[in-house]
Protein backbone atom coordinates (compact mmCIF):
# COMPACT_ATOMS: atom_id res chain seq x y z
CA UNK A 1 0.00 0.00 0.00
CA UNK A 2 1.41 3.35 -0.90
CA UNK A 3 2.12 5.70 1.96
CA UNK A 4 0.88 8.73 0.05
CA UNK A 5 -2.69 7.47 -0.26
CA UNK A 6 -4.25 9.60 2.48
CA UNK A 7 -7.70 9.70 0.93
CA UNK A 8 -8.56 6.58 2.95
CA UNK A 9 -8.14 8.57 6.14
CA UNK A 10 -10.42 11.35 5.04
CA UNK A 11 -13.16 9.27 3.52
CA UNK A 12 -15.26 7.80 6.31
CA UNK A 13 -16.57 4.43 5.29
CA UNK A 14 -19.27 2.23 6.76
CA UNK A 15 -16.90 -0.17 8.42
CA UNK A 16 -15.10 2.60 10.26
CA UNK A 17 -18.37 4.12 11.36
CA UNK A 18 -19.62 0.79 12.63
CA UNK A 19 -16.37 0.25 14.49
CA UNK A 20 -16.64 3.62 16.19
CA UNK A 21 -20.22 3.01 17.23
CA UNK A 22 -19.31 -0.39 18.63
CA UNK A 23 -16.41 1.16 20.54
CA UNK A 24 -18.64 3.82 22.09
CA UNK A 25 -21.32 1.27 22.95
CA UNK A 26 -18.86 -1.03 24.73
CA UNK A 27 -17.28 1.85 26.60
CA UNK A 28 -20.70 2.90 27.78
CA UNK A 29 -21.55 -0.62 28.97
CA UNK A 30 -18.30 -0.84 30.94
CA UNK A 31 -18.97 2.55 32.48
CA UNK A 32 -22.50 1.51 33.46
CA UNK A 33 -21.21 -1.67 35.08
CA UNK A 34 -18.70 0.30 37.13
CA UNK A 35 -21.35 2.85 38.07
CA UNK A 36 -23.67 0.04 39.13
CA UNK A 37 -21.14 -1.26 41.66
CA UNK A 38 -20.68 2.20 43.15
CA UNK A 39 -24.44 2.76 43.10
CA UNK A 40 -25.20 -0.46 44.99
CA UNK A 41 -22.63 0.35 47.68
CA UNK A 42 -24.08 3.87 47.88
CA UNK A 43 -27.65 2.56 48.30
CA UNK A 44 -26.60 0.08 51.00
CA UNK A 45 -24.63 2.66 52.98
CA UNK A 46 -27.32 5.30 52.52
CA UNK A 47 -30.25 3.11 53.57
CA UNK A 48 -28.34 1.71 56.55
CA UNK A 49 -27.23 5.21 57.59
CA UNK A 50 -30.73 6.67 57.18
CA UNK A 51 -32.38 4.04 59.33
CA UNK A 52 -29.54 3.47 61.78
CA UNK A 53 -28.57 7.06 62.50
CA UNK A 54 -31.58 7.67 64.77
CA UNK A 55 -30.52 4.91 67.17
CA UNK A 56 -26.87 5.89 67.00
CA UNK A 57 -26.37 7.44 70.42
CA UNK A 58 -24.29 6.92 73.53
CA UNK A 59 -26.70 4.29 74.87
CA UNK A 60 -25.84 2.08 71.91
CA UNK A 61 -22.27 1.74 73.16
CA UNK A 62 -22.86 1.77 76.92
CA UNK A 63 -26.06 -0.21 77.51
CA UNK A 64 -26.53 -3.90 76.92
CA UNK A 65 -29.42 -5.64 75.22
CA UNK A 66 -32.22 -6.77 77.52
CA UNK A 67 -34.00 -10.05 77.07
CA UNK A 68 -37.77 -9.73 76.54
CA UNK A 69 -37.51 -5.94 76.80
CA UNK A 70 -40.56 -4.06 75.66
CA UNK A 71 -40.43 -1.14 73.26
CA UNK A 72 -39.93 1.41 76.02
CA UNK A 73 -36.79 -0.03 77.62
CA UNK A 74 -33.57 1.80 76.75
CA UNK A 75 -31.07 -0.66 75.41
CA UNK A 76 -27.90 -0.69 73.40
CA UNK A 77 -25.51 -3.17 71.83
CA UNK A 78 -22.61 -2.84 74.26
CA UNK A 79 -22.71 -6.59 74.98
CA UNK A 80 -22.51 -7.37 71.26
CA UNK A 81 -19.59 -4.97 70.75
CA UNK A 82 -17.74 -6.55 73.68
CA UNK A 83 -18.40 -10.05 72.37
CA UNK A 84 -17.33 -9.21 68.81
CA UNK A 85 -14.17 -7.62 70.17
CA UNK A 86 -13.30 -10.75 72.16
CA UNK A 87 -14.17 -13.22 69.40
CA UNK A 88 -12.52 -11.33 66.55
CA UNK A 89 -9.47 -10.72 68.76
CA UNK A 90 -9.20 -14.41 69.60
CA UNK A 91 -9.77 -15.44 65.97
CA UNK A 92 -7.00 -13.08 64.86
CA UNK A 93 -4.67 -14.38 67.57
CA UNK A 94 -5.30 -17.90 66.27
CA UNK A 95 -5.17 -17.25 62.53
CA UNK A 96 -2.42 -14.62 62.29
CA UNK A 97 0.59 -16.62 63.52
CA UNK A 98 -0.51 -19.80 61.76
CA UNK A 99 -1.24 -17.90 58.55
CA UNK A 100 2.13 -16.15 58.58
CA UNK A 101 3.95 -19.42 59.27
CA UNK A 102 2.10 -21.10 56.40
CA UNK A 103 3.07 -18.23 54.11
CA UNK A 104 6.72 -18.32 55.19
CA UNK A 105 6.87 -22.05 54.64
CA UNK A 106 5.19 -21.86 51.24
CA UNK A 107 7.19 -18.94 49.93
CA UNK A 108 10.62 -19.47 51.48
CA UNK A 109 11.07 -23.18 52.08
CA UNK A 110 8.58 -25.39 50.24
CA UNK A 111 9.56 -27.20 47.04
CA UNK A 112 7.44 -26.09 44.06
CA UNK A 113 5.06 -29.06 44.21
CA UNK A 114 4.26 -28.62 47.89
CA UNK A 115 3.88 -24.90 47.25
CA UNK A 116 1.29 -25.60 44.57
CA UNK A 117 -0.56 -28.11 46.74
CA UNK A 118 -0.73 -25.84 49.80
CA UNK A 119 -1.80 -22.92 47.60
CA UNK A 120 -4.61 -25.03 46.19
CA UNK A 121 -5.65 -26.12 49.69
CA UNK A 122 -5.84 -22.50 50.82
CA UNK A 123 -8.02 -21.64 47.82
CA UNK A 124 -10.38 -24.50 48.56
CA UNK A 125 -10.53 -23.59 52.24
CA UNK A 126 -11.30 -20.03 51.22
CA UNK A 127 -14.19 -21.30 49.12
CA UNK A 128 -15.78 -23.45 51.84
CA UNK A 129 -19.09 -21.81 52.84
CA UNK A 130 -18.99 -20.22 56.28
CA UNK A 131 -21.98 -22.24 57.49
CA UNK A 132 -20.12 -25.48 56.68
CA UNK A 133 -17.16 -24.30 58.74
CA UNK A 134 -19.66 -23.41 61.46
CA UNK A 135 -21.05 -26.93 61.57
CA UNK A 136 -17.57 -28.43 61.42
CA UNK A 137 -16.63 -26.49 64.55
CA UNK A 138 -20.03 -27.33 66.05
CA UNK A 139 -19.25 -31.01 65.73
CA UNK A 140 -15.68 -30.53 66.91
CA UNK A 141 -16.03 -28.18 69.86
CA UNK A 142 -19.68 -27.51 70.68
CA UNK A 143 -21.19 -31.00 70.90
CA UNK A 144 -20.66 -32.19 74.45
CA UNK A 145 -19.12 -28.91 75.60
CA UNK A 146 -21.74 -26.32 74.77
CA UNK A 147 -21.36 -23.07 72.92
CA UNK A 148 -18.53 -20.72 73.74
CA UNK A 149 -16.73 -17.69 72.36
CA UNK A 150 -13.72 -19.99 71.90
CA UNK A 151 -15.72 -22.15 69.51
CA UNK A 152 -16.95 -19.06 67.64
CA UNK A 153 -13.43 -17.63 67.48
CA UNK A 154 -12.10 -20.96 66.22
CA UNK A 155 -14.67 -21.00 63.42
CA UNK A 156 -13.86 -17.40 62.45
CA UNK A 157 -10.15 -18.21 62.70
CA UNK A 158 -10.59 -21.03 60.16
CA UNK A 159 -12.33 -18.58 57.81
CA UNK A 160 -9.57 -16.04 58.38
CA UNK A 161 -6.65 -18.44 57.89
CA UNK A 162 -6.62 -18.65 54.08
CA UNK A 163 -7.13 -14.88 53.83
CA UNK A 164 -4.12 -14.11 56.03
CA UNK A 165 -1.94 -16.83 54.48
CA UNK A 166 -2.78 -15.86 50.90
CA UNK A 167 -2.15 -12.15 51.40
CA UNK A 168 1.10 -12.84 53.27
CA UNK A 169 2.30 -15.16 50.49
CA UNK A 170 1.62 -12.35 48.04
CA UNK A 171 3.70 -9.77 49.93
CA UNK A 172 6.50 -12.25 50.55
CA UNK A 173 6.66 -12.89 46.82
CA UNK A 174 7.10 -9.13 46.30
CA UNK A 175 10.32 -9.06 48.32
CA UNK A 176 13.11 -8.99 45.72
CA UNK A 177 15.30 -12.09 45.58
CA UNK A 178 18.38 -9.87 45.55
CA UNK A 179 17.74 -9.15 49.23
CA UNK A 180 17.58 -12.86 50.04
CA UNK A 181 20.84 -13.41 48.16
CA UNK A 182 22.43 -10.51 50.00
CA UNK A 183 21.52 -12.04 53.35
CA UNK A 184 22.69 -15.52 52.37
CA UNK A 185 25.84 -14.03 50.86
CA UNK A 186 27.13 -12.89 54.26
CA UNK A 187 26.64 -16.41 55.57
CA UNK A 188 23.23 -16.11 57.20
CA UNK A 189 21.15 -19.27 57.56
CA UNK A 190 17.75 -19.19 55.89
CA UNK A 191 15.76 -18.68 59.08
CA UNK A 192 17.87 -15.61 59.95
CA UNK A 193 17.39 -14.32 56.41
CA UNK A 194 13.62 -14.79 56.71
CA UNK A 195 13.30 -13.18 60.14
CA UNK A 196 15.90 -10.44 59.76
CA UNK A 197 15.55 -9.31 56.17
CA UNK A 198 12.47 -10.70 54.43
CA UNK A 199 9.80 -10.43 57.11
CA UNK A 200 10.48 -6.80 58.13
CA UNK A 201 9.83 -5.88 54.49
CA UNK A 202 6.37 -7.39 54.62
CA UNK A 203 4.99 -5.99 57.88
CA UNK A 204 2.88 -3.41 56.04
CA UNK A 205 1.46 -6.03 53.71
CA UNK A 206 0.66 -8.39 56.56
CA UNK A 207 -1.14 -5.58 58.42
CA UNK A 208 -3.16 -4.85 55.28
CA UNK A 209 -4.13 -8.47 54.74
CA UNK A 210 -5.02 -8.96 58.37
CA UNK A 211 -7.13 -5.80 58.49
CA UNK A 212 -9.11 -6.93 55.46
CA UNK A 213 -9.52 -10.38 56.98
CA UNK A 214 -10.73 -8.86 60.26
CA UNK A 215 -13.22 -6.72 58.35
CA UNK A 216 -14.44 -9.85 56.62
CA UNK A 217 -14.95 -11.99 59.73
CA UNK A 218 -16.39 -9.18 61.89
CA UNK A 219 -19.59 -9.41 59.87
CA UNK A 220 -19.66 -13.21 59.61
CA UNK A 221 -22.95 -14.54 61.03
CA UNK A 222 -23.59 -18.11 59.96
CA UNK A 223 -20.81 -19.91 61.87
CA UNK A 224 -21.60 -17.94 65.02
CA UNK A 225 -25.27 -18.96 64.98
CA UNK A 226 -24.29 -22.56 65.67
CA UNK A 227 -21.21 -22.01 67.80
CA UNK A 228 -21.82 -18.88 69.82
CA UNK A 229 -25.33 -17.44 69.81
CA UNK A 230 -26.99 -18.42 73.11
CA UNK A 231 -25.50 -15.61 75.15
CA UNK A 232 -26.53 -14.47 78.62
CA UNK A 233 -27.67 -10.96 79.47
CA UNK A 234 -25.37 -8.06 80.09
CA UNK A 235 -21.86 -7.20 79.03
CA UNK A 236 -19.56 -10.21 79.38
CA UNK A 237 -15.95 -10.86 78.44
CA UNK A 238 -15.37 -14.48 79.44
CA UNK A 239 -14.60 -16.43 76.26
CA UNK A 240 -15.45 -19.81 77.79
CA UNK A 241 -19.13 -18.81 77.59
CA UNK A 242 -21.11 -17.88 74.56
CA UNK A 243 -20.94 -14.11 73.95
CA UNK A 244 -23.30 -11.94 71.98
CA UNK A 245 -21.88 -10.54 68.73
CA UNK A 246 -22.93 -7.74 66.41
CA UNK A 247 -24.01 -9.86 63.43
CA UNK A 248 -25.95 -12.29 65.64
CA UNK A 249 -27.52 -9.38 67.53
CA UNK A 250 -28.59 -7.83 64.25
CA UNK A 251 -30.04 -11.13 63.09
CA UNK A 252 -31.99 -11.60 66.33
CA UNK A 253 -33.20 -8.02 66.53
CA UNK A 254 -34.63 -8.17 63.01
CA UNK A 255 -36.84 -11.06 64.12
CA UNK A 256 -38.27 -9.05 67.02
CA UNK A 257 -41.80 -7.60 66.77
CA UNK A 258 -40.74 -4.23 68.23
CA UNK A 259 -39.74 -1.25 66.13
CA UNK A 260 -37.16 -0.24 68.76
CA UNK A 261 -35.35 -3.55 68.19
CA UNK A 262 -35.37 -2.92 64.45
CA UNK A 263 -33.78 0.49 65.02
CA UNK A 264 -31.16 -1.20 67.17
CA UNK A 265 -30.43 -3.66 64.34
CA UNK A 266 -30.05 -0.81 61.87
CA UNK A 267 -27.70 1.02 64.23
CA UNK A 268 -25.63 -2.12 64.72
CA UNK A 269 -25.50 -2.60 60.95
CA UNK A 270 -24.38 0.99 60.49
CA UNK A 271 -21.55 0.60 63.00
CA UNK A 272 -20.48 -2.64 61.30
CA UNK A 273 -20.54 -1.07 57.82
CA UNK A 274 -18.61 1.96 59.04
CA UNK A 275 -16.05 -0.27 60.73
CA UNK A 276 -15.54 -2.33 57.57
CA UNK A 277 -15.31 0.81 55.45
CA UNK A 278 -12.77 2.33 57.82
CA UNK A 279 -10.74 -0.89 58.04
CA UNK A 280 -10.64 -1.28 54.25
CA UNK A 281 -9.55 2.30 53.73
CA UNK A 282 -6.82 1.97 56.35
CA UNK A 283 -5.67 -1.27 54.76
CA UNK A 284 -5.54 0.37 51.34
CA UNK A 285 -3.54 3.24 52.71
CA UNK A 286 -1.01 0.98 54.43
CA UNK A 287 -0.77 -1.17 51.30
CA UNK A 288 0.00 1.80 49.04
CA UNK A 289 2.64 3.07 51.42
CA UNK A 290 4.18 -0.37 51.69
CA UNK A 291 4.27 -0.90 47.94
CA UNK A 292 6.08 2.38 47.52
CA UNK A 293 8.63 1.34 50.13
CA UNK A 294 9.20 -2.00 48.41
CA UNK A 295 9.55 -0.34 45.03
CA UNK A 296 12.35 1.81 46.43
CA UNK A 297 14.31 -1.17 47.72
CA UNK A 298 14.14 -3.12 44.49
CA UNK B 1 41.44 4.07 25.61
CA UNK B 2 41.16 3.44 29.27
CA UNK B 3 40.05 5.90 31.86
CA UNK B 4 42.28 4.84 34.75
CA UNK B 5 45.68 6.10 35.85
CA UNK B 6 48.29 6.24 33.15
CA UNK B 7 51.40 6.81 35.23
CA UNK B 8 52.11 3.07 35.34
CA UNK B 9 54.62 1.59 32.99
CA UNK B 10 53.41 -0.12 29.88
CA UNK B 11 53.96 -3.72 30.74
CA UNK B 12 52.56 -5.36 27.67
CA UNK B 13 54.63 -3.46 25.14
CA UNK B 14 55.81 -6.62 23.50
CA UNK B 15 52.32 -7.50 22.38
CA UNK B 16 52.15 -9.98 19.57
CA UNK B 17 48.53 -9.21 18.74
CA UNK B 18 46.63 -5.97 18.57
CA UNK B 19 44.19 -6.14 21.48
CA UNK B 20 41.16 -3.88 21.61
CA UNK B 21 42.32 -2.96 25.07
CA UNK B 22 45.73 -1.67 25.96
CA UNK B 23 46.76 -2.69 29.43
CA UNK B 24 48.75 -0.02 31.14
CA UNK B 25 48.56 -0.43 34.88
CA UNK B 26 51.32 -0.78 37.40
CA UNK B 27 51.69 -4.46 37.83
CA UNK B 28 54.05 -6.86 39.54
CA UNK B 29 54.99 -9.81 37.39
CA UNK B 30 53.29 -12.95 38.70
CA UNK B 31 55.41 -15.67 40.26
CA UNK B 32 55.15 -19.03 38.51
CA UNK B 33 51.81 -20.71 39.06
CA UNK B 34 53.18 -23.71 40.95
CA UNK B 35 54.50 -21.35 43.62
CA UNK B 36 51.12 -19.72 44.19
CA UNK B 37 48.84 -20.98 46.94
CA UNK B 38 45.58 -22.48 45.68
CA UNK B 39 42.27 -21.35 47.11
CA UNK B 40 40.00 -23.24 44.76
CA UNK B 41 40.82 -26.32 42.76
CA UNK B 42 37.92 -26.93 40.39
CA UNK B 43 37.76 -30.18 38.44
CA UNK B 44 35.29 -31.05 35.67
CA UNK B 45 32.58 -28.73 36.94
CA UNK B 46 29.38 -29.18 34.96
CA UNK B 47 26.29 -27.16 35.86
CA UNK B 48 22.78 -27.79 34.61
CA UNK B 49 19.59 -25.77 35.03
CA UNK B 50 16.69 -28.17 34.53
CA UNK B 51 17.74 -29.90 31.33
CA UNK B 52 19.72 -26.93 30.03
CA UNK B 53 23.49 -27.27 30.49
CA UNK B 54 24.99 -23.95 31.54
CA UNK B 55 28.60 -25.01 32.02
CA UNK B 56 30.57 -28.00 30.82
CA UNK B 57 33.71 -29.56 32.28
CA UNK B 58 35.37 -26.50 33.73
CA UNK B 59 38.71 -27.19 35.40
CA UNK B 60 40.81 -24.38 36.82
CA UNK B 61 42.50 -23.17 39.98
CA UNK B 62 42.03 -19.89 41.80
CA UNK B 63 45.01 -18.50 43.66
CA UNK B 64 45.32 -16.74 46.98
CA UNK B 65 45.60 -12.96 47.17
CA UNK B 66 45.08 -12.49 43.48
CA UNK B 67 42.25 -10.98 41.51
CA UNK B 68 40.92 -13.59 39.12
CA UNK B 69 38.69 -12.28 36.36
CA UNK B 70 36.14 -14.33 34.47
CA UNK B 71 35.34 -12.83 31.07
CA UNK B 72 33.31 -13.94 28.11
CA UNK B 73 30.22 -13.18 26.03
CA UNK B 74 26.70 -13.14 27.49
CA UNK B 75 25.34 -16.58 28.26
CA UNK B 76 28.71 -18.27 28.57
CA UNK B 77 28.08 -19.29 32.18
CA UNK B 78 30.29 -16.76 33.97
CA UNK B 79 27.72 -16.00 36.64
CA UNK B 80 26.74 -19.64 37.00
CA UNK B 81 30.41 -20.43 37.54
CA UNK B 82 31.07 -18.06 40.41
CA UNK B 83 27.71 -18.84 41.99
CA UNK B 84 28.90 -22.45 42.17
CA UNK B 85 31.86 -21.32 44.27
CA UNK B 86 29.71 -20.33 47.26
CA UNK B 87 26.72 -22.59 46.66
CA UNK B 88 24.47 -19.69 45.67
CA UNK B 89 22.89 -21.87 42.97
CA UNK B 90 21.38 -24.02 45.71
CA UNK B 91 18.54 -21.50 45.69
CA UNK B 92 17.52 -22.54 42.18
CA UNK B 93 15.35 -25.66 42.55
CA UNK B 94 16.18 -27.18 39.14
CA UNK B 95 19.94 -26.68 39.50
CA UNK B 96 22.29 -29.68 39.38
CA UNK B 97 26.05 -29.82 39.27
CA UNK B 98 28.72 -32.48 38.93
CA UNK B 99 32.47 -32.37 39.39
CA UNK B 100 34.47 -31.26 42.38
CA UNK B 101 35.27 -27.87 43.83
CA UNK B 102 38.04 -28.11 46.39
CA UNK B 103 38.41 -25.13 48.67
CA UNK B 104 41.78 -25.32 50.45
CA UNK B 105 41.67 -29.02 49.71
CA UNK B 106 38.16 -29.63 51.00
CA UNK B 107 35.29 -30.49 48.68
CA UNK B 108 32.52 -27.93 49.03
CA UNK B 109 30.26 -29.10 46.20
CA UNK B 110 28.92 -32.20 47.97
CA UNK B 111 25.36 -32.43 49.21
CA UNK B 112 26.58 -33.11 52.75
CA UNK B 113 28.41 -29.77 52.95
CA UNK B 114 26.47 -27.00 54.69
CA UNK B 115 26.12 -24.14 52.19
CA UNK B 116 25.76 -21.66 55.05
CA UNK B 117 29.21 -22.60 56.35
CA UNK B 118 30.62 -22.20 52.84
CA UNK B 119 29.14 -18.73 52.44
CA UNK B 120 30.57 -17.60 55.75
CA UNK B 121 34.10 -17.74 54.38
CA UNK B 122 33.27 -17.07 50.74
CA UNK B 123 31.43 -13.77 50.51
CA UNK B 124 29.66 -12.28 47.53
CA UNK B 125 28.96 -8.93 45.91
CA UNK B 126 26.19 -8.87 43.34
CA UNK B 127 25.60 -7.24 40.00
CA UNK B 128 23.08 -4.72 41.23
CA UNK B 129 23.76 -3.03 44.56
CA UNK B 130 21.41 -4.71 47.03
CA UNK B 131 21.76 -3.04 50.42
CA UNK B 132 19.25 -4.09 53.06
CA UNK B 133 16.49 -1.55 53.68
CA UNK B 134 18.20 -0.81 56.98
CA UNK B 135 20.54 1.92 58.17
CA UNK B 136 24.06 2.16 56.78
CA UNK B 137 25.43 0.92 60.09
CA UNK B 138 23.01 -2.01 60.29
CA UNK B 139 23.77 -3.01 56.72
CA UNK B 140 27.33 -3.77 57.76
CA UNK B 141 26.51 -4.87 61.30
CA UNK B 142 23.76 -7.33 60.36
CA UNK B 143 26.14 -9.98 59.08
CA UNK B 144 28.41 -9.48 62.09
CA UNK B 145 25.49 -9.99 64.46
CA UNK B 146 24.31 -13.06 62.58
CA UNK B 147 27.76 -14.63 62.73
CA UNK B 148 28.17 -13.72 66.40
CA UNK B 149 31.07 -11.30 65.78
CA UNK B 150 29.57 -8.83 68.22
CA UNK B 151 32.70 -7.76 70.07
CA UNK B 152 33.69 -4.22 69.06
CA UNK B 153 30.76 -4.02 66.66
CA UNK B 154 31.18 -0.34 65.84
CA UNK B 155 34.94 -0.76 65.39
CA UNK B 156 34.37 -3.59 62.94
CA UNK B 157 31.78 -1.57 61.05
CA UNK B 158 34.13 1.38 60.82
CA UNK B 159 37.02 -0.78 59.62
CA UNK B 160 34.87 -2.41 56.94
CA UNK B 161 33.52 0.92 55.73
CA UNK B 162 37.05 2.36 55.70
CA UNK B 163 38.36 -0.58 53.70
CA UNK B 164 35.51 -0.10 51.26
CA UNK B 165 36.52 3.59 50.93
CA UNK B 166 33.11 4.72 52.11
CA UNK B 167 33.74 5.75 55.72
CA UNK B 168 34.51 9.42 55.04
CA UNK B 169 31.34 9.83 53.02
CA UNK B 170 28.97 8.21 55.52
CA UNK B 171 30.54 8.60 58.98
CA UNK B 172 28.18 11.45 59.85
CA UNK B 173 25.02 9.66 58.80
CA UNK B 174 25.40 6.05 59.80
CA UNK B 175 21.74 5.99 60.82
CA UNK B 176 20.51 7.02 57.38
CA UNK B 177 19.01 4.30 55.21
CA UNK B 178 21.43 2.38 53.04
CA UNK B 179 19.00 3.05 50.20
CA UNK B 180 19.60 6.79 50.47
CA UNK B 181 23.11 6.40 49.04
CA UNK B 182 24.01 6.72 45.36
CA UNK B 183 24.45 3.58 43.26
CA UNK B 184 28.23 3.60 43.56
CA UNK B 185 28.08 4.21 47.30
CA UNK B 186 25.52 1.44 47.67
CA UNK B 187 27.83 -0.99 45.91
CA UNK B 188 30.72 0.00 48.18
CA UNK B 189 28.37 -0.49 51.12
CA UNK B 190 27.70 -3.99 49.82
CA UNK B 191 31.44 -4.57 49.59
CA UNK B 192 31.83 -3.34 53.17
CA UNK B 193 29.05 -5.70 54.22
CA UNK B 194 30.81 -8.59 52.50
CA UNK B 195 34.28 -7.93 53.95
CA UNK B 196 33.06 -7.01 57.44
CA UNK B 197 32.55 -10.68 58.27
CA UNK B 198 36.21 -11.33 57.34
CA UNK B 199 35.73 -13.78 54.51
CA UNK B 200 38.62 -15.54 52.85
CA UNK B 201 37.36 -15.05 49.31
CA UNK B 202 35.08 -12.37 47.87
CA UNK B 203 33.15 -13.27 44.74
CA UNK B 204 31.95 -10.37 42.61
CA UNK B 205 29.34 -10.84 39.91
CA UNK B 206 29.76 -7.88 37.54
CA UNK B 207 30.04 -5.49 40.49
CA UNK B 208 30.41 -2.37 38.36
CA UNK B 209 28.03 -3.07 35.51
CA UNK B 210 25.32 -0.85 36.98
CA UNK B 211 27.72 1.97 37.90
CA UNK B 212 29.09 5.05 36.18
CA UNK B 213 32.81 5.25 35.25
CA UNK B 214 33.86 7.17 38.37
CA UNK B 215 32.15 4.75 40.74
CA UNK B 216 33.62 1.91 38.69
CA UNK B 217 37.10 3.33 39.14
CA UNK B 218 36.56 3.54 42.90
CA UNK B 219 35.60 -0.13 43.03
CA UNK B 220 38.58 -1.16 40.92
CA UNK B 221 40.91 0.81 43.17
CA UNK B 222 39.40 -1.09 46.09
CA UNK B 223 40.30 -4.41 44.52
CA UNK B 224 43.91 -3.30 44.18
CA UNK B 225 44.03 -2.15 47.79
CA UNK B 226 42.31 -5.16 49.31
CA UNK B 227 43.79 -8.09 47.45
CA UNK B 228 46.62 -8.40 49.94
CA UNK B 229 43.96 -9.47 52.46
CA UNK B 230 41.41 -11.31 50.36
CA UNK B 231 41.24 -13.35 47.21
CA UNK B 232 38.86 -12.00 44.60
CA UNK B 233 37.01 -13.69 41.79
CA UNK B 234 35.32 -11.13 39.60
CA UNK B 235 32.97 -11.71 36.70
CA UNK B 236 32.96 -8.94 34.16
CA UNK B 237 31.80 -8.47 30.61
CA UNK B 238 34.05 -5.46 30.41
CA UNK B 239 37.45 -6.45 29.01
CA UNK B 240 39.09 -3.18 29.99
CA UNK B 241 38.08 -3.87 33.55
CA UNK B 242 39.57 -7.36 33.52
CA UNK B 243 42.76 -5.97 32.02
CA UNK B 244 42.96 -3.27 34.68
CA UNK B 245 42.22 -5.26 37.82
CA UNK B 246 42.93 -8.93 37.26
CA UNK B 247 46.11 -10.93 37.77
CA UNK B 248 44.64 -14.05 36.24
CA UNK B 249 41.92 -14.14 33.61
CA UNK B 250 39.68 -16.99 32.57
CA UNK B 251 37.95 -16.71 29.22
CA UNK B 252 34.65 -18.55 28.91
CA UNK B 253 32.71 -18.96 25.71
CA UNK B 254 29.65 -20.72 24.33
CA UNK B 255 30.14 -24.02 22.64
CA UNK B 256 27.63 -26.10 20.76
CA UNK B 257 27.21 -29.77 21.55
CA UNK B 258 26.42 -32.60 19.16
CA UNK B 259 22.69 -31.79 19.13
CA UNK B 260 23.25 -28.08 18.86
CA UNK B 261 22.67 -27.40 22.54
CA UNK B 262 24.58 -24.40 23.85
CA UNK B 263 26.64 -24.51 26.97
CA UNK B 264 29.41 -22.46 28.50
CA UNK B 265 32.94 -23.74 28.59
CA UNK B 266 36.32 -22.54 29.75
CA UNK B 267 38.41 -21.76 26.70
CA UNK B 268 41.58 -20.43 28.22
CA UNK B 269 42.89 -19.57 31.65
CA UNK B 270 46.17 -17.81 32.14
CA UNK B 271 47.77 -14.66 33.46
CA UNK B 272 45.92 -11.54 32.36
CA UNK B 273 49.00 -10.43 30.46
CA UNK B 274 49.09 -13.65 28.48
CA UNK B 275 45.34 -13.65 27.76
CA UNK B 276 45.37 -10.12 26.41
CA UNK B 277 48.67 -10.17 24.54
CA UNK B 278 49.46 -13.68 23.48
CA UNK B 279 46.42 -15.91 23.87
CA UNK B 280 46.98 -19.47 22.78
CA UNK B 281 43.45 -20.06 21.56
CA UNK B 282 42.05 -18.43 18.43
CA UNK B 283 38.68 -17.83 20.12
CA UNK B 284 40.32 -15.91 22.95
CA UNK B 285 42.20 -13.82 20.46
CA UNK B 286 39.01 -13.06 18.53
CA UNK B 287 37.30 -12.02 21.72
CA UNK B 288 40.04 -9.81 23.19
CA UNK B 289 40.69 -8.14 19.86
CA UNK B 290 37.03 -7.29 19.61
CA UNK B 291 36.28 -9.44 16.58
CA UNK B 292 33.64 -11.37 18.50
CA UNK B 293 31.53 -10.82 21.58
Amino acid sequence: MSAADLSLLQRPNDRLRRRRAMNRGMELLALLAAALAVFILGVVVWSVAQRGASALNLDLFTKAQQAFAGPNVKQGLANAFAGTLVIVGLATALALPVGILIAIYVNEFAPPRVKYFVGLTLDVLFGVPAIVIGFFVYGLLVVGHGQSAFAGAFALGVIMLPLVARSTIEVLALVPNSLREAALGVGAPRWRMTLGVVLPQTVGGIVTGTTLAVARIAGETAPLLVTCSLAGNGIAWNPSHALQTIPVAIFEATESPYASDHALAWAGALVLVLFILFASLTARWVATRNRRKLARSR
Amino acid sequence: MMTGETKGETVFASSTIEPAVRVETKRQPLPPRERLEQVFDIQDLTAIYGSKPALKDVSMEVYKNLVTAVIGPSGCGKSTFIRCLNRMNDLVPSFRQTGTIRYHGQDIAGRDVDPVAVRRTIGMVFQRPNPFPKSIFDNVAWGLRVLGMKDDLSGRVERALTQAALWDEVKDRLKASGLSLSGGQQQRLCIARAIAVEPDVVLMDEPASALDPIATQAIEQLLHDLKSEYSFVIVTHNMQQAARVADMTAFFSISRGAEGERSGELIEYDSTEKIFTAPSDKRTEDYVTGRFG
